[in-house]
């Protein structure tokens, strides 16, 4: 694959702080190789701009593989931008071209709130899990590992819904900012495994009322959410999660 | 000349043949009244598998616990990364593993320069690992029955790891996350996200807590505790360029070693053999290709120096299948020190790759003629996803392009039996301790390490130290906490004031780059000189000339990045004046002086056998060298063969 050189013009949102109110800024950056990730044009753009005098972009980051889901960038719109089942860390700079226009915000949701530049707070996310996102099973407690065996098939679709990243992608996404997916996520895997199965009435429904208490917004079904996620996660988890929903909330009735 | 101590250093192992060592020592420990758990408070520095898994488990005993991480989650710890898998002795597969023979594997892998009795714990653990994460909903690959699945991996004759796709430590890691967000629900422990630990505070000699900086607020903050557990990572960033996160740094490790700590085998680093080469002087880190997929791959150059035909046109007769040719029985799957080298050896030889010549091939061609190509994107597709995103090539049509780079330190701060350092009350678990991979750490044996330490081991030892110690409560202004603070406070300002030309990245750079030219994958004597030399030189130029915009009191990623530079910056010396010392080669510290007239690593029990743990003595001091002696009751030293 040959390597280019791109001329582009980014337009960077640029926040001082929480209760700043925020702007674009736009900066020219030249030579910029099409086999660099994304955050490597942005490490050259900080570099360009600390020789400057001018303060860099700040940006979260860490695995930088795909994994970690510390990253996140809205880039020309699109959550981790334009490639599929694509974190922002992972895409190269061989999908723009010369002379592009290229926007870059935050994640923007008010569960979310901008700490600087283009970081996040996600702790939201944390709260859901500690709200009911595990298996209640202390340290020394277990029995061994194969005396409960789960069908390939199913343990298939728990990892599924266990591959989610927690980037919140879906929530930058979704029109209504939900974080329907990463909580369905999360309920799905622990729903189809036996070992998940004593808690999951109180599970599905305590991360539920975390994540409205958060600020979240709610589904309308429009799977802006799974056509954005890095890990693929499916809508039909969401549909599981209602189905769990719903369950538990007769079960609670009774 | 090096200055060595005169006593050595006493492990704390007990008596007794090794299968019992364990159990009696968990009867000889002193207990906490599970009453008084309540009245500890214990910090836990990161939360990745060795301090989430130790911050839970401590929080399910009634301990209090305070867990810190530098990222904005706890879920971030670059654990999730490792794809692979974990090693158990469950012999679930009946093809005669056995505890002994993951203890002995484990031993040997390292090149016997891992303390016996410590390995021969884990080994025992393993299996407890596993069963626990299942319980907690790790979703563990299984067969159509039913049962877990398992595969061989990383220089192993038995099936014996456990794996979650190529996702693994992700799967581990939330595994032990949720156990741990499960107890800040119920109020055991309190999270502080955000926070990087600048400080050790030690009173009266004894750990008793830590001055962190609120990355997002810029405020320093002082915590108290009753002991202090270290779970931070290896320093494999002091090479710039590594299969670590962006964020890994020696900066929590190293302020213990300023305030007494001692730093073992710092020289112990692992280079992993297969990773996507460089591809630009922008590259900002490395990725790893699981080893997994030498299971299938097949590793080769081309025979002819220089030829740059496609791969597809080189015939069989004259490609060199160099891992098959050297080691016949282990072939492609040699353990990773010796596949790293033996890529090596070629490149430098001139049978290297692709632009750069740095580089060879990892073939999937006869496998994919074996077993179609679904079966291997059954087992390797989001490896192979990824390969193709970062180099626009298709490894089912094209072979992988690979290289070795840094991917793990064995190394990390002294500990005894108890995974307590000299410091009593300062507790280091999982990689940013030295005690169980030797010189060389096998495949799929970092996660068994991280949580056996963290699930197993910790919960049980740490009660001995609260039990039998004196300790007062400690106020946020007793002075040791204030001078902490106040030492934190100035470097900081120290960093803004100089006020220089050059970036914190561009140093950073520089510094890998030498580190990996003279202290990387072979070492010599002239180049470690020369190495520490050029460290001094640039360790001054940073401080005359080093650029950090911004200011301490808010959310500053330069500042971040420039505290744990600096003390890369004093830590890279200590890991050149370790490799200069050992005048041996084994595992992953290989000196070109010592090797056989065929290329192995050439390794001397007679005078190396210890392990080095080097004490702090101020920035422009020699260092003092400790020794650990070495005492193998149970399995003799041989030389390492893979042929």
């Amino acid at each position: 694959m040959s390597n280019h050189l791109l001329n582009l013009n980014l337009r960077v949102w640029r926040q001082s702080g929480p209760n700043d109110g925020g702007s674009f800024k736009t900066y020219r950056l030249s030579g910029v190789s099409t086999h660099m990730s994304f955050l490597e044009m942005l490490d050259v753009l900080n570099e360009q701009l600390i020789a400057q005098g001018e303060e860099p972009v700040a940006f979260d980051h860490d695995c930088r593989e795909g994994i970690c889901g510390m990253c996140s960038l809205m880039i020309n719109g699109q959550a981790h931008g334009p490639d599929n089942a694509t974190t922002t860390c992972q895409l190269h700079m061989r999908r723009f071209s010369d002379g592009d226009t290229v926007t870059i915000e935050p994640w923007r949701a008010s569960a979310f709130p901008v700490l600087r530049d283009l970081v996040v707070d996600r702790s939201a996310f944390d709260r859901i899990i500690a709200a009911g996102g595990f298996v209640s099973v202390n340290t020394g407690n277990a029995p061994d590992g194969n005396a409960i065996l789960v069908p390939g098939v199913r343990q298939e679709v728990a990892m599924d819904g266990a591959a989610c990243i927690g980037c919140g992608a879906c929530v930058a996404a979704c029109k209504n900012a939900s974080a329907m997916l990463f909580v369905s996520a999360k309920v799905s895997q622990l729903a189809v495994l036996p070992q998940g199965h004593p808690e999951r009435n109180a599970r599905v429904l305590n991360m539920v009322a975390q994540m409205d208490k958060e600020g979240f917004g709610s589904c309308t079904n429009t799977s802006e959410c799974e056509a954005a996620c890095p890990a693929e996660v499916s809508v039909s988890h969401i549909a599981r999660l209602n189905r769990e929903y719903l369950r538990a909330s007769i079960l609670a009735g009774n | 000349m090096v200055r060595v101590a005169s006593d050595t250093l006493n492990s704390r192992v007990p008596d007794g043949p090794l299968q019992q060592k364990w159990d009696k020592h968990r009867f000889d420990l002193k207990l906490v009244n599970p009453a008084n758990k309540r009245k500890f408070t214990v910090i836990v520095v990161g939360t990745g598998l060795a301090g989430g898994s130790a911050a839970a488990s401590m929080a399910e005993l009634g301990y209090n616990v305070k867990a810190f991480c530098f990222q904005d989650s706890p879920r971030r710890a670059h654990s999730i990364a490792a794809q692979g898998g974990i090693n158990a002795a469950k012999n679930y597969q009946n093809d005669g593993d056995s505890v002994w023979r993951l203890f002995y594997d484990t031993l040997k892998g390292g090149d016997y320069r891992a303390r016996e009795a410590n390995v021969h714990r884990l080994a025992q653990v393993s299996t407890s690992i596993i069963d626990q994460c299942v319980s907690q909903g790790v979703p563990f690959a299984r067969e159509y029955g039913g049962t877990l699945a398992n595969r061989s991996f990383g220089g192993a004759q038995v099936s014996r790891t456990f794996y979650c796709r190529g996702q693994t430590g992700q799967q581990l890691l939330l595994g032990a996350y949720q156990a741990m967000m499960r107890q800040l629900g119920a109020g055991k422990i309190k999270l502080f996200a955000r926070r990087e630990m600048l400080e050790l505070i030690v009173v009266d000699g004894l750990a008793r807590g830590i001055v962190v900086r609120n990355l997002t607020t810029g405020q320093l903050e002082t915590h108290t505790a009753d002991a202090v557990v270290l779970c931070t990572g290896g320093y494999g960033n002091v090479y710039y360029l590594s299969t670590m996160a962006k964020g890994c740094n020696v900066t929590a490790a190293w302020r213990c070693a300023r305030k007494g700590a001692l730093f073992a085998n710092p020289c112990y680093t692992q280079i992993h053999p297969t990773c996507i080469p460089v591809s630009g002087d922008y590259q900002s880190k490395l990725t790893l290709m699981s080893e997994s997929l030498r299971n299938d791959g097949r590793v080769w150059v081309p025979m002819a120096k220089g030829d740059k035909r496609s791969p597809d046109q080189i015939p069989d007769a004259e490609r060199d299948y160099y891992l098959e040719r050297r080691y016949p029985s282990f072939g492609n799957l040699a353990p990773r020190d010796i596949s790293s080298r033996a890529a090596k050896e070629r490149c430098d030889a001139g049978n290297g790759v692709g632009d750069s010549g740095l580089a060879v091939f990892l073939d999937f061609r006869d496998a994919i003629k074996r077993d179609g190509e679904d079966v291997i994107r059954k087992k390797y597709g989001n490896l192979f996803h990824m390969y193709n995103k970062i180099t626009a090539e298709d490894p089912y049509k094209q072979p992988m392009r690979i290289f070795p780079a840094v991917h793990y330190t064995m190394g990390g701060l002294w500990v005894d039996y108890n995974l307590m350092s000299n410091v009593p009350g300062l507790y280091v678990l999982g990689e940013a301790n030295f005690s169980d991979h030797g010189a060389n750490r096998l495949g799929a044996s970092a996660l068994m390490q991280g949580l056996s330490d963290g699930y197993f081991v910790l919960p049980y030892t740490i009660g001995d130290h609260l039990a039998t110690s004196k300790l007062d409560k400690i106020r946020d202004d007793h002075p040791a906490c204030m001078q902490a603070m106040q030492e934190a406070q100035n470097r900081i300002n120290k960093l803004i004031a100089v006020q220089g030309k050059r970036s914190v990245d561009s140093f950073h750079r520089e510094l890998g780059l030498l580190m990996w030219d003279q202290c990387g994958m072979a070492r010599n004597r002239k180049g470690l000189i020369e190495a520490i030399d050029r460290i001094r030189g640039l360790r001054d130029e940073y401080w005359r000339d080093v650029r950090v915009l911004g200011s301490g009191t808010t959310l500053n990623q330069s500042l971040e990045k420039a505290g744990r530079v600096a003390d890369f910056m004093e830590f890279a010396e200590l890991l050149a004046t370790d490799a200069l010392h050992r005048e041996e080669s084994c595992g992953g510290h290989f000196r070109e002086e010592y090797q056989t007239e065929e290329g192995e690593a050439a390794r001397n029990d007679a005078d190396f056998s210890y392990v080095g743990a080097w004490e702090y003595r101020g920035t422009e001091q020699e260092p003092i060298l400790h020794k650990e002696p070495l005492v193998f009751e149970n399995v003799k030293p041989s030389t390492r063969s893979y042929k």
